[in-house]
């Protein structure tokens, strides 16, 4: 059985297995636009790698978080543009 | 701000393939060696997510024999900067970090290259590699519609692997022409794993159509991908689709080898055939030093190991096995180098630089890299460059003249851990 | 004026020679500015873009006010990527003895009609919320602004090939003489008055020059908006820039239209590598938390050096080199080339036509340093 992590993600909670990247909880959960682009376009994740940038989101109200570098841990708090 | 202090003989900085066979090579050769990976888990790209549960059979056995020898992986932290000789800064979520080195080597992996086309910037355009990383996280792909594009080996690798997480892959674009990939399987011979796994792959993707000399010409959607369109040969087509995974083979990372001031030329960093830089005691391997795939990154990472640990007759025993899968990656590199149409893909209002949305019609008139980058901002983002130098180098020839600390973005706390705040980790 | 192709050639295209060449195509001259590399590319890039009024002498002060003022009339003007906004100067105290200062500066400006506005604790707080407890006081100076360098540059550039200019960029320049510039391509190019508006660069053109380089480094952040409001400096920074030892550190951080922060700032002599130094951008960026304690957790996302063009008195050589006819000078600006650079233009307008200048033009006059005098036996 596999553990499992609690966060919030713009204020509602979810729930998704221990071990998974902040970036795919988003995914997961159906923010395919995680951020706006300085012009305000959507954009998504891009390399998935940790080079882009593109995935950029706030934790625990740190801004340009890489959300696919970062493990979702239990009382997290994400928020997207 | 915390400070954590340590110092080795041998400093790996990447643990995919090359760095784990180097750092394991060290440690086997008697030598103490630490292993720095910016991502959560060993296994660099190819071996994304397999740490706890490998699929490959190669992975599996780097694996058990890394986890079997004492060598310290240290992964979520992120190498930024040179601080004093032969000591790099780094930090992860929390701490900075401080390691001391006799020796270095640097596997820092590739990433993909990608070239900018009209709707690139939508979500749900991806890189090939991209949302295979993804998938390797646990992004659930099963039932969706994607088409993969681009060029290189990883594209079939990729679609196999999204087929066998239950997408349905519409088709594989690969933008080299059918000669040349006829070209390269003529000499696969030589390489019969290769020629064998290409097989096993195509196999797995019997029922869907792989395209030469077609190439995506734009995403299209309204803030949200809908469909992409292709040139096929001289016929256009519009395929809908949920996702489109797009990468043009790859970069080398070079990014810390500049910092360090070692050689770096036409985006490669050279070294010596004991794998040892410009710069004496600092030794890279696997796909900084031109790309080359998974078997000559693990070659190329022993002999470093060997050689950084003063075993040159190891390493030596290994210098056939090398030419051989060097030769390989020359012949890849040939089949999959880029047709000059691709150039034409973005149109004045293309995106090129995604940090700092500068389209391509305000580089036009720019003539280095330097000029359109204090004029447009373009390269001035949190990526550094990464993503659209490639592109712009691609486009107009201009290649980055410089590197500077930190080379990631890098919190101002990391930047001033003093060494009087920390403890010191001997290892 | 002269039957030679150029009634004037202004050698660097950054933001002194840009400013020289708008003011001289608008008084119709024939004119062409040779750039060696890339425009705005030198001193111009790598400075922070803060129009500041300064008070470390009358003559600075007259320069900076001078220029503050045609920059404000210029704002309207500016494009957008020219990013001017009037985000004011806040220079702060910590302790009595900077408070004291702070009271002299407040004095200074009040006394020639500087709009300035002192803030106790209180008011700085308020203003500045991310500042530390328990500092003693601001001078907010709100007139003062920031521009985008590179961009101001090649708009002026613009306005001057509008008028006619000839821009050569990527055409260094292997020396010049009365008669004109030859390029090192071989190329010679005749014109009737020249201006060196080289930076650091003046002396390889002019040997003997007193112009010495002083590497600056700066740091900028991922974009934050609204962590700083105005451009703060502690009041202890002109400490900093008048010091003659090899190094030294003063808090000095700007916000930037985008949300990014500019952190600074450092100076050292007897430098010459461009690399940026992890110990220096340590003690830089130490001392901004030093005052912004909350930075520390902020993203580093760039950094860079520069070359600052220093003169022995501070103060810039604009004007005739003295000795030579047709040959001028527009540099040793250190730290305020891009403040200064429209007043610098002006004064060069007014030298060239024989025309009395807005200013007294005596302080800035190349003729006063002693050492000029090597520079016309070489040329």
């Amino acid at each position: 059985m596999r553990e499992v992590v609690t966060l919030t993600i713009n204020h509602t909670r979810v729930e998704v297995p221990a071990g998974t990247t902040v970036l795919v909880a988003l995914l997961a959960n159906g923010i395919m636009a995680v951020r706006r682009s300085v012009s305000g376009e959507p954009r998504g994740p891009l390399c998935g790698i940790g080079v882009c940038f593109e995935c950029r989101v706030t934790i625990n109200d740190r801004p340009h978080c890489q959300s696919c570098q970062v493990l979702c841990e239990d009382g997290m708090d994400v928020r997207t543009e | 701000m915390r400070l954590q202090r340590f110092a080795t003989e041998v400093l790996v900085i990447g643990a995919g393939p090359a760095g784990l066979a180097a750092g394991y090579t060290a440690v086997r050769s008697g030598r103490h060696a630490i292993l720095v990976d910016e991502n959560p888990a060993p296994g660099g790209q190819i071996w994304r997510g397999e740490w706890t549960t490998p699929r490959s059979s190669e992975a599996a056995l780097w694996f058990d024999k890394v986890r079997r020898a004492p060598l310290t992986i240290l992964t979520g932290i992120r190498v930024i900067a040179e601080v004093a000789e032969r000591t790099l800064l780094g930090e992860d979520q929390q701490t900075a970090y401080e390691f001391r080195y006799k020796t270095l080597i640097l596997a820092t992996g590739a990433r993909e290259r990608f070239l900018p086309f009209p709707g690139w910037t939508l979500p749900n355009v991806m890189g090939a590699g991209g949302l295979q990383a993804l998938v390797k996280m646990g992004f659930p792909i099963r039932g969706k519609r994607v088409v993969v594009a681009g060029t290189g080996p990883l594209l079939l690798a990729v679609a196999a692997y999204l087929r066998a997480h239950g997408a349905r892959v519409l088709m594989i674009a690969e933008q080299a022409p059918l000669s040349r990939l006829l070209w390269l399987g003529r000499g696969l011979w030589r390489f019969p794993t290769k020629a064998w796994q290409a097989l096993i792959l195509r196999g797995r993707l019997f029922d869907v159509p792989y395209r030469s000399s077609c190439w995506p010409l734009s995403a299209n959607g309204d803030g949200r991908l809908q469909s992409v369109t292709l040139q096929c040969g001289s016929r256009t087509r519009e395929i809908p689709c949920d996702y489109l995974a797009c990468g043009f083979h790859l970069v080398p990372n070079v990014e810390l080898a500049l910092l360090l001031r070692c050689e770096v030329r036409e985006g490669c960093v050279r070294v010596n055939e004991f794998q040892e830089t410009s710069r004496a005691n600092i030794f890279c391997a696997g796909e900084p030093t031109g790309i080359g795939g998974v078997d000559l990154a693990l070659v190329e990472g022993q002999i470093a190991g060997y050689a950084a640990a003063g075993r040159p007759e190891a390493a030596r025993a290994l210098f056939p096995q090398r030419d051989r899968w060097r030769r390989f990656a020359s012949r890849l590199n040939r089949t999959f180098a880029l047709r000059p149409e691709l150039k034409k893909l973005p149109d004045a209002q293309t995106i090129v630089c995604r940090c700092e949305d500068v389209p391509r019609g305000r580089l036009e008139e720019y003539r280095s890299w330097r000029e359109a980058k204090l004029h447009t901002r373009c390269g001035m983002g949190p990526c550094q460059g990464r993503i659209c130098g490639p592109a712009v180098e691609f486009l107009f020839g201009w290649t980055m003249e410089s590197i500077r600390p930190p080379i990631f973005p890098a919190r101002v706390e990391s930047l001033i851990a003093s060494p009087e705040q920390g403890e010191s980790v001997w290892r | 004026m002269s039957p030679r192709a150029y009634d004037v050639i202004i050698v660097g295209a950054g933001i002194v020679g840009a400013a020289c060449a708008a003011e001289c195509a608008k008084e119709g001259m024939r004119v062409a500015v040779v750039e060696s590399s890339c425009v705005g590319g030198g001193a111009t890039a790598a400075g922070m873009g803060h129009i500041v009024v300064m008070d470390d002498s009358d003559a600075q002060f007259a320069l900076t006010r001078y220029s503050q003022c045609l920059w404000d009339q210029l704002a309207d003007d500016l494009p957008p990527e020219c990013e001017f906004r009037r985000y004011g100067t806040i220079w702060i105290a910590t302790d009595e003895e900077e408070l004291d200062h702070l009271r002299r500066k407040e004095q200074f400006y009040r006394e020639r009609h500087v709009p300035v506005e002192f803030l106790d604790e209180r008011a700085l707080a308020e203003a500045e919320p991310n500042l530390r407890e328990g500092l003693r006081g601001g001078l907010l100076v709100p007139n003062d602004s920031v521009v985008y360098p590179p961009c101001a540059a090649r708009f002026l550039l613009e306005r001057a090939r509008d008028r006619g200019a000839v821009i050569f960029v990527g055409r260094p320049v292997a020396r010049l003489d009365e008669q004109g510039v030859t390029l090192r391509d071989g190329s010679f190019l005749p014109a009737g008055a020249i201006i060196n508006a080289t930076g650091t660069w003046a002396p390889e053109l002019m040997p003997g020059l007193a112009i010495k380089k002083r590497k600056g480094h700066l740091a900028i952040t991922d974009r934050y908006p609204g962590f700083v409001r105005h451009q703060l400096v502690e009041v202890g920074y002109l400490k900093s820039a008048h010091a003659h030892e090899a190094s030294s550190i003063a808090f000095n951080i700007q916000p930037r239209p985008t949300g990014q922060l500019l952190i600074g700032s450092s100076r050292q002599y007897d430098v010459e590598s461009s690399d940026v130094s992890h110990a220096v951008l340590a003690r830089m960026l130490a001392r901004a938390c030093a005052y912004l304690p909350r930075l520390a957790e902020l993203s580093i996302i760039r950094t860079w050096t520069g070359f600052r063009a220093a003169t022995p008195d501070n103060l810039p050589l604009i004007g005739p080199l003295p000795g030579h006819e047709h040959l001028y000078l527009a540099t040793g600006h250190e730290g305020l080339g891009i403040t200064t650079s429209l007043g610098t233009a002006k004064l060069l307008i007014a030298h060239l036509l024989k025309r009395p200048p807005a200013i007294p033009p005596e302080p800035y006059l190349p003729s006063r340093m002693e050492s000029l005098t090597c520079v016309k036996s070489s040329l």
